[in-house]
């Protein structure tokens, strides 16, 4: 059999709700099980899912510092773009997940990098936002301008903007 | 239908039928079956679809009993 070159994936996550993570995630691991070379973008809000869990967030200056106090993300902390209500609404919706086996952000970042999903962070956010490599959990694999996703994205037979 | 494997997906929803058979169609060996039991209904146009992606072949369906068992055949490595 000829092995043709895989087909092209890209994602542009630019939100960082829960729910926007989920869709991401799911399009993600399943176009990487469909034999898809897959690469998430992650932009502005969206950066929130791939910051690390543990410890703090460094970054210099005042408004910066407080924007990452403020906006801490983490894939734990995501909340729902609707009905958080608090943190309860989330805390429901994460019930209601695992009710249908369905895995969680931090199970779904697991899954994507074992079945070899590219994780890239924006530079031009992260250096509004404060944020370098020490920010984002090990599994991203790089931090990459527009020109770099758009290099991907015109290869890409899918490409969608989260 | 004679299968060689048997993944259970009962339970889950899309997309991790999918990914799970990614995952399993690797300890098959070429020509060999792999049957797919899920309850999750989308399993019906997902399966085909991934078959169409990856090459491999889908051989059909059987539904009872709020269970769906889906057929694959192992074209390639």
């Amino acid at each position: 059999m000829v092995v043709a070159e895989k087909e092209k994936m890209s994602l542009v996550i630019y939100s960082g709700n829960l729910d926007s993570a989920l869709a991401g995630f799911m399009l993600a691991t399943t176009g990487a099980s469909m034999g898809m070379e897959v690469s998430m973008f992650f932009t502005f809000w969206g950066l929130n899912i791939i910051k690390k869990n543990e410890g703090g967030i460094k970054s210099k200056g005042l408004v910066r510092k407080m924007l990452n106090f403020m906006n801490r993300g983490g894939s734990k902390r995501l909340k729902m773009s609707r009905f958080n209500m608090l943190g309860m609404g989330t805390g429901m919706m994460k019930g209601l997940m695992k009710d249908i086996n369905m895995p969680s952000i931090d199970e779904f970042i697991t899954l994507a990098k074992s079945i070899g999903v590219k994780m890239y962070a924006c530079t031009t956010s992260c250096g509004m936002m404060g944020l370098d490599e020490s920010s984002f959990r090990s599994e991203v694999d790089d931090m990459v301008g527009a020109a770099f996703f758009l290099g991907e994205a015109r290869k890409s037979k899918v490409s969608l903007f989260i | 239908m004679k299968a060689d494997q048997r993944l259970d997906c009962i339970g889950l929803y899309c997309p991790m039928p999918i990914v799970k058979t990614a995952e399993r169609i690797k300890q098959l060996k070429q020509g060999q079956v792999l049957e797919v039991v899920a309850d999750d209904i989308g399993i019906k146009g997902d399966m085909p679809a991934w078959c169409e992606a990856t090459g491999h072949e889908f051989l059909g369906l059987e539904a009872a009993a709020g269970e769906i068992r889906v057929y694959v055949k192992k074209t390639h490595d």
